[in-house]
């Protein structure tokens, strides 16, 4: 059970997130990412995974429970 | 789980336990120390084993829950920071950054042993060396109250852990757990992303229990007379009693210690009744949500209780509003207070409120372009739980229910027509703007 958070103190709307995980991250009124909750689908964990990855504020983070 | 009403291990000059009932924390003004032991008798030491143990088991079963808002189960974060690194810290957290709750400030006039008496007994049971006590900067009251009480422990105790009394830039999430030991450490009171929390990784790195002052009275009580007699009032789920500041259209404003279960009519019967007909109850603050009064016979003064009822006790504001007022109007200056007191960190919170507040503005304007609606719907939904604090979620349930509860008012605005108050002052408390806090150091 993996879930993503985003550190929003660190965040800085580059949106790479949303372009490389588009099924889970969509994009608010000013670019910052809106995720959806609950645990990441297996099929779609090396895609988070490689979001996770290519922030470039280190601000999304994949937790597991 | 152990019953420790009788309690074995504790100090021989340990009074034997009054009475359960009313009032518990605040019997009146009690700032000197032989007084305040003469009333409580000496705070039991949990240098032994058997002494620590038995504490653990009073707090476990007391079922305790933090005073400051959230509910969090005392013993939780007590047993996290107790079995967590070494060098741990105590913070008493009397910052009360909800310009409408009085209860923290109140209680460390009227009781400040009490509340030390419990944070040297969280320190105790959590091997902290070091207790903050912090207080808002603004309130010069409880500062000297606290920092008299420091001194005379110091005197009559001469040993035992630095106390330590500082003064918190008075800021609406200023007193937030992570912001304190933010602050605490050096830095901003500014919330910081968590986990890890405070009790994980707190000041310098070390477990941090932060609790209420309230939280912390309780605590001392538990201690001398155990748990038994703490679920002596209150319900099987929410034992004890809390302190409430009830303000608005009441005879009687003030802070009150009531039982939790309290029914909501028996307290604005405690507080003399209402001054005039009431159009809502907003209850816990700021950080709350309106409820329609006619909704107050089937309220009670539970956590779960006002769940039910779509609120939450939240610090235990309740605001008596007056029909005569106007709830758009009043939701407005509110939700643009919050929105100034953004820490400026979060992209959704910075962007999210000032536009929300904005929009709602334009709305209470009258004539607002035919997307404007949506948009404030649709930003609140958005900036919900997307915050390292839960600013944007207060913002998120303080305007939701104000529009449901004040919906036909809305309306009215919304259509330019007549604002149906006939009382255009203002009556939530916002900080004094001559005297307003804007640091974060």
């Amino acid at each position: 059970m993996s879930r993503l958070v985003v550190d929003f103190i660190t965040c800085d709307a580059h949106g790479i997130c949303a372009e490389l995980l588009p099924e889970w991250i969509t994009l608010d009124d000013w670019g910052y990412p809106k995720l959806h909750t609950g645990a990441i689908p297996p099929e779609l964990l090396p895609h988070a995974r490689r979001a996770v990855a290519a922030c470039p504020t280190l601000a999304l983070h994949l937790r597991d429970h | 789980m152990t019953s420790v009403s009788t309690g074995r291990a504790v100090d021989p000059s340990r009074r034997a336990a009054p009475h359960p009932g009313l009032p518990r924390l605040i019997p009146g003004v009690i700032t000197d120390l032989r007084e305040h032991l003469d009333r409580y008798g000496s705070l039991p030491s949990l240098r032994r084993r058997d002494a620590r143990g038995a504490f653990f088991d009073a707090v476990d079963h007391s079922g305790l829950r933090g005073r400051g808002g959230a509910a969090f189960p005392t013993a939780r974060k007590l047993h996290a920071v107790a079995n967590g690194r070494r060098g741990a810290f105590v913070v008493a957290n009397g910052a009360e950054g909800e310009p409408a709750s009085q209860k923290d400030s109140t209680l460390m006039r009227a009781a400040p042993h009490l509340v030390l008496d419990g944070a040297l007994i969280a320190a105790d049971a959590v091997r902290a060396g070091t207790v903050f006590v912090v207080v808002d900067r603004n309130d010069v009251m409880a500062f000297d109250a606290m920092a008299a009480a420091i001194d005379q422990r110091r005197a009559a105790y001469p040993g035992g852990p630095t106390v330590e009394l500082v003064g918190l830039p008075s800021r609406y999430v200023a007193g937030e757990s992570s912001a304190l030991v933010n602050f605490l450490s050096g830095g901003p009171a500014k919330p910081m992303f968590v986990p890890p929390r405070p009790y994980e990784r707190g000041i310098r790195g070390r477990p941090t229990l932060v609790q209420n002052v309230e939280t912390l009275a309780n605590l001392a009580l538990i201690a001398r007379y155990g748990a038994d007699w703490y679920r002596g009032l209150g319900t099987a789920d929410e034992p004890g009693s809390v302190l409430v500041t009830v303000g608005g259209a009441v005879a009687l404003p003030g802070v009150y210690e009531v039982a939790l279960g309290t029914p909501m009519s028996t307290v604005l019967e405690v507080v003399g009744g209402v001054t005039e007909p009431i159009s809502a109850l907003l209850v816990g603050g700021y950080f709350g949500s309106w409820i329609d009064a006619a909704a107050v016979d089937k309220l009670e003064v539970t956590h779960a209780g006002l769940a039910r009822a779509g609120g939450t006790l939240g610090c235990g504001v309740i605001t008596a509003f007056p029909a005569s007022r106007c709830g758009v109007h009043e939701s407005v200056r509110v939700a643009r207070y919050l929105a100034e007191e953004t820490a400026g960190q979060c992209g959704p919170c910075v962007n999210g409120l000032s536009a929300i507040v904005g929009g709602i503005e334009t709305l209470a304007a009258g004539r607002p372009a035919e997307r404007t609606r949506a948009d404030v719907l649709r930003w609140l939904d958005d900036v919900s739980q997307r915050g390292a604090c839960h600013l944007p979620d207060a913002v998120v349930e303080f305007l939701r229910s104000a529009l449901d509860v004040f919906g036909e008012e809305f309306s009215r605005h919304e259509l330019h027509w007549k604002c149906s108050a006939t009382d255009p002052e203002p009556l939530l408390p916002l900080p004094d703007p001559a005297t307003r806090d804007w640091g974060w150091r």
